[in-house]
Order: C-alpha cells, then sequence, then structure tokens
C-alpha cells in the first residue's frame, strides 16, 4: 500500500486526501510528495485522514511543517482535520511553540584572501607557541629533576623502558635481519660481476652500522610507540584524566610525558644494538651460505671494514631519534580535544611526522658527519 | 512487551543474576532500582541482546531474543530506542548527524526527510533551533541526555530503554527531563523502561519499580515496594532523601 495525497479543489475551498502508508516509514516517499503541494495556499483546506493507514509522527510532522510554509504567518489558510490523528495536536502544538530557527550567524570565515593568510598566519604563530611551551615544560621538569630526582618516576620510567624497548626486541631482529640480508644478497648479485664478493662483509658492516640500524628500528619503534604514546595520551585527555591530574596539582609533563621520552631515550640505542648485531648476523650467515665465505675471513674482513666510528655514529643517532619520537608523539596526544576522530587523526600525524622527522635529523647528521669527517 | 525468565548472568565466578524475572506490559514507565554492582546495567544490556545471558531467555514483542536472523534483528531494532548514561552520542558527528546516523540507515536518503525528523526529533525532547550543528563537546550534561533521547526517538519506537537518564543533572535539568518524558509518554503512547538512582524521577514517573536483591527482581507500584521489609529497600526508601522525594510528589 503506497501512501498517497491528492489536493482537489480551487480558489477557496481545498480538500487534501491521504491515504495509504502513513507510517514512519514511508517518510522518505511521504516527503517527496509533499513537494507536489502548491508553494502558497489560502481559503479553507480540509484534511482527510480516514484514508491514511497508520499515521506516524515524522510523516505527520513533515505535513505541518509544509503546511505551515504554504501559509507563512497571515493566517489566510484555515486548515481542518478529518479523523486526525491522535497526536496531531501535539504535534501542532510543538510546532507552534518551535520558534523560527535562528538565522544562521554572519560568517566571520570570509573577507577575502588577506584576511585568509592573516587567519593562517596567527594559526601558525599560536601553533609554534603552543610547541614551544611544550618544548619548555619538558626541559623545566627535566631541570626540576636534577635537584630532586624523584621528578623522573623512576617505576613509570622502567615500565616504558619495558613497554617500548624489552617488547620491541623480537620485531626489531626480525626486521634487522632480514633486510641486511636482502642488502648482502642484491649486493653480492652486483658485486660478483666484478669478482669483489668479499666486499659484501664491508657493504652490510657499513650500511647496518652506520645508518640502517639505527634508522629502521626508529621508524618500527615510532610506528610501534610513537603511535601507542599518542593514543594513550589522547584517550587520557577525552576521560579528563590530564584535567584531574592538573587539579591535583600534578604536572601531566612530569608524569606521562617525560617518563615516555627518557624511556625511549633508555630504549631505543639498546635496540639500535640488537639490531646492528641481528644486522651482522644476517650478512655474516648470508655470506657463509650462498657466497661461501669462512666465518673467521668474515671477522678479519669485518675488522678491516669498519673504523672504530662506524658504530657509534650509528649509535649516537639513537637518543635524538628516540627524543624526536616520543615527544611528537607526546605532543599529539595532548592536542587531543573532544572526538574520536581528533584522536585518530593525531595518532596518524604523530607517526607520519615522528617519521618524517626521523628521516629528516637523519640526512642532516648525515651531512654533519661529513663534514667533520666520522 | 518485555519477559524475562530465570536470568543467570555470570561474570567469571561472579555470578550477577540468579534466576531474575522480570516483566514489562505495554504503555507503563518501568523503573528498575538496585545498589551499585547489582546488574541493573548488565540487566538492560541483556534485553538489548548485548550481551548473551548464562541461562534463562528475554522475549521482546513476543518474540525470544536466541535464533533471530539479521533481518529479524534490524526488524526488531528499530523498534526500540536506547540512551545510554553518558549519552554516547558519537563524538565526530554533529547532533543533526547523530540523530540522522539511524534514519539514514533503516528509513531514508531524502535530505529534506531527514531535516524534517530532525527538526521533529529536537522539538520533542526541547533542544533550541541551532543545537543541531554542534558537536556532542560543545553540549552541557542536560543537552546531551536531550540529544540522545532526540537520537534514541529519531526512528518513531514504541519501546524506550533509558539508563540513568537523569544522572548527573541539577535538580531543575531534571525535574524537567522527568515533565519531558511524562509528555512524550502520554502523546506518543510510548513503553519506557529505566534505569534510575533518582527518587525524585522514580516518584514522579514511575508506575512500576522492580528493585534488584540478591540477583533476583522484586517489583511492584513504587509505594507498595516500599512497605517489603527487605533491609535494602527499607534503606532505599525510607531513607532521608527518600522521604524528601516522597513527600514532594505526594504530600
Amino acid at each position: 500500500m503506497r501512501s498517497s495525497l491528492a489536493l482537489e479543489g480551487d480558489g477557496d475551498t481545498w480538500k487534501l486526501e491521504l491515504g495509504g502508508d502513513w507510517s514512519a516509514s514511508a517518510l522518505g516517499e511521504i516527503v517527496e510528495q509533499l513537494d507536489s503541494l502548491p508553494p502558497r495556499l489560502r481559503g479553507t483546506l480540509t484534511c482527510d485522514w480516514t484514508r491514511a493507514h497508520a499515521p506516524g509522527i515524522g510523516p505527520v510532522w513533515a505535513l505541518l511543517t509544509r503546511l505551515g510554509a504554504a501559509n507563512p504567518g497571515s493566517g489566510e489558510l484555515r486548515i481542518l482535520h478529518l479523523a486526525a490523528p491522535s497526536h496531531l495536536r501535539f504535534l501542532e502544538d510543538l510546532r507552534d511553540a518551535r520558534a523560527e530557527p535562528a538565522p544562521s550567524a554572519p560568517c566571520d570565515g570570509s573577507g577575502g584572501p588577506i584576511a585568509t593568510l592573516g587567519r593562517w598566519s596567527l594559526a601558525q604563530g599560536l601553533r609554534v607557541r603552543e610547541f614551544a611551551a611544550f618544548v619548555g615544560r619538558m626541559v623545566a621538569v627535566l631541570t626540576r629533576a636534577l635537584s630532586k630526582p624523584r621528578a623522573l618516576r623512576a617505576s613509570s620510567l622502567v615500565r616504558h623502558v619495558q613497554e617500548t624497548g624489552i617488547a620491541a626486541v623480537p620485531i626489531v631482529s626480525l626486521i634487522a635481519f632480514l633486510i641486511s640480508v636482502i642488502v648482502a644478497y642484491l649486493g653480492a648479485q652486483q658485486l660478483r660481476l666484478f669478482g669483489a664478493d668479499i666486499f659484501v662483509v664491508d657493504l652490510t658492516a657499513i650500511a647496518v652500522l652506520r645508518e640502517m640500524g639505527v634508522l629502521l628500528t626508529s621508524i618500527i619503534v615510532a610506528g610501534r610507540s610513537g603511535s601507542a604514546f599518542a593514543a594513550e595520551i589522547g584517550v587520557m585527555q577525552l576521560n579528563e584524566e590530564t584535567d584531574a591530574l592538573r587539579a591535583l596539582g600534578l604536572d601531566p609533563i612530569e608524569l606521562l610525558v617525560v617518563p615516555r621520552v627518557l624511556g625511549l631515550v633508555v630504549a631505543l640505542p639498546l635496540l639500535t644494538v640488537i639490531a646492528d648485531a641481528m644486522g651482522l648476523a644476517g650478512g655474516g650467515l648470508l655470506a657463509h651460505f650462498q657466497l661461501h665465505i669462512p666465518w673467521a675471513q668474515f671477522v678479519n674482513r669485518l675488522h678491516a671494514a669498519i673504523a672504530p666510528s662506524t658504530f657509534w655514529v650509528g649509535l649516537i643517532k639513537a637518543p635524538i631519534f628516540a627524543v624526536l619520537i616520543a615527544a611528537t608523539g607526546a605532543y599529539r596526544g595532548m592536542q587531543v580535544r573532544d572526538s574520536a576522530r581528533e584522536l585518530g587523526r593525531l595518532t596518524t600525524l604523530a607517526v607520519v611526522q615522528s617519521i618524517f622527522l626521523v628521516i629528516l635529523a637523519d640526512a642532516v647528521l648525515a651531512v654533519l658527519f661529513v663534514r667533520l669527517g666520522v | 512487551m518485555i519477559r524475562v525468565r530465570g536470568l543467570v548472568s555470570r561474570f567469571g565466578g561472579q555470578v550477577v543474576h540468579e534466576g531474575l524475572d522480570m516483566q514489562v506490559e505495554e504503555g507503563e514507565i518501568f523503573g528498575i532500582v538496585g545498589g551499585s554492582g547489582t546488574g541493573k546495567s548488565v540487566l538492560l544490556r541483556t534485553i538489548l541482546g548485548l550481551k548473551r545471558p548464562e541461562a534463562g531467555s528475554v522475549e521482546l514483542y513476543g518474540r525470544s531474543l536466541d535464533g533471530l536472523d539479521a533481518r529479524e534483528r534490524a526488524a526488531l531494532v528499530q523498534k526500540y530506542g536506547v540512551t545510554f548514561q553518558n549519552g554516547a552520542l558519537i563524538s565526530s558527528l554533529t547532533v543533526a548527524e547523530n540523530v540522522r546516523l539511524p534514519l539514514r540507515e533503516y528509513r531514508t536518503r531524502s535530505p529534506e526527510a531527514l531535516e524534517s525528523q530532525t527538526q521533529l526529533c529536537l522539538a520533542m525532547v526541547g533542544l533550541p533551533p541551532g543545537t543541531e550543528e554542534k558537536y556532542p563537546a560543545q553540549l552541557s550534561g542536560g543537552m546531551t541526555k536531550r540529544a540522545a533521547l532526540a537520537r534514541a526517538l529519531a526512528l518513531e519506537p514504541s519501546l524506550l530503554f533509558l539508563d540513568e537518564p537523569t544522572a548527573g543533572l541539577d535538580p531543575i535539568s531534571a525535574a524537567a527531563f522527568d515533565e519531558l518524558l511524562l509528555y512524550l509518554h502520554s502523546r506518543l503512547d510510548l513503553t519506557v523502561v529505566m534505569i534510575t538512582h533518582d527518587l525524585d524521577t522514580l516518584f514522579r514517573t514511575c508506575g512500576r519499580v522492580g528493585v534488584i536483591i540478591d540477583g533476583k527482581m522484586r517489583s511492584g507500584a513504587p509505594r507498595q515496594l516500599a512497605e517489603d521489609p527487605h533491609p535494602w529497600i527499607q534503606a532505599y526508601f525510607h531513607g532521608p532523601r527518600a522521604r524528601a522525594a516522597q513527600e514532594q510528589t505526594h504530600g
């Protein structure tokens, strides 16, 4: 039974016959048909509900507001109802009580490109200030910790070392191992052309120790822990837990951010050492089984290939990357406001930005180390 | 309308309900009370089918929840509306989008129809025009509860479940919410089941009340139930706060 409405009459007397399904589920269909009513009506209109089946409040409301719009205030249209649904009065009262929707506030968004540029610069300025404040508060906590070591929250720090470091050992080892096997394998294919198989050792050792060990570890940790920091702190923001801490006179930066940053500063170098070891092991295994280089020769070549600084040049980057990852994650977490969508957006941003910053810092350091001659 | 028989709910070793019976008739406002941890919300979640009971049966509209296929479930879900304790509005959608969410899914995608129904729902719960563009985080506690009710009413259900609708509201907003509920109840032929701690709400709105005690339910009209000798019921209905509430409504 389709819903229907038919308007008959002329000039002064109108009859609106409503039939078929008028229940809530027919709402879309009915609203569509309401379009066929003339925009203005005057005189007397009789709505005949006798053949409307189970009228729901939604469709009746839609009809009432439509008829109200056809009769804008002047009272030129009198509406009568025949066999009116029980909730008609209720809906009429509701419609009359509801004030005209307030005109939407004048849009302050426009104003030409200059205003847009101004607002954009202001927003950027505020963002820079916010970030500077965040870094400043972190430094303040660390300075305070010099005189009052309790501010370092040792137990929380240990927990973060466990979660970001020890728990990441398997995945970091596996990936470092596999990547160095791949590099050694592909390198060997090329070097073999020159009969220089043995230099596979140099290739893997230098690549792993200087760059790949620390870079891969940082990227894995950024994905694992940077996102976790942003999400953990973000949910605490949504639950007003950070506000509760502040109200208790505790500093969320001291309690939540600094332990995470320091924890990662401890954990990331350790993970890097493991990644280096696994990388060398991967290269060694490949050299042994694929290129048939004996262990002793591998170790000899390794000694010759790497300078004492090679390992340290890689490792020294780890704490720097750790600060970048942890601070970005925590900072984005602290920015979460109001909604679950913000949480997701900022967690994504935290990971993307920390990986970007790690690679940027790596590039800067690479140039720096070359200039320094190490 | 709702019939719960011999419900047993367990969490690990902890038994929450032990053969709980409950019956709600069409057209009444039924209040569920009980101390903290007696499983009021668990009962509600079980009736809604969000949690499977360990034993016993739940019937809604004369149909058991077990063995409904996806289509029957979808049809059943459209017959009732639910508000959760903290509103549970989707935080990334505006109030209007929250109200439209079930409509879009089950009814219509026509923008005019959605707009009409949204305005109706907001008008019914007494939210002023302009609220629809706000995000849940921008609403006060009372407005959040009203917006949640608007979403629950969007599909024009005949059965309404309210989990602590007046908790966290100031007395004036809570009283206004009571009146709103009575108003809608009398005009829309609604059956209402609500969990509440609020004695004022209980005496003002509920025709019958079920108290969960020792994993079972004792129900009756509020005055009649108040005569029950069980110490918890006595403490609940005859404590200092209860007396004031009863005097207000009947004194």
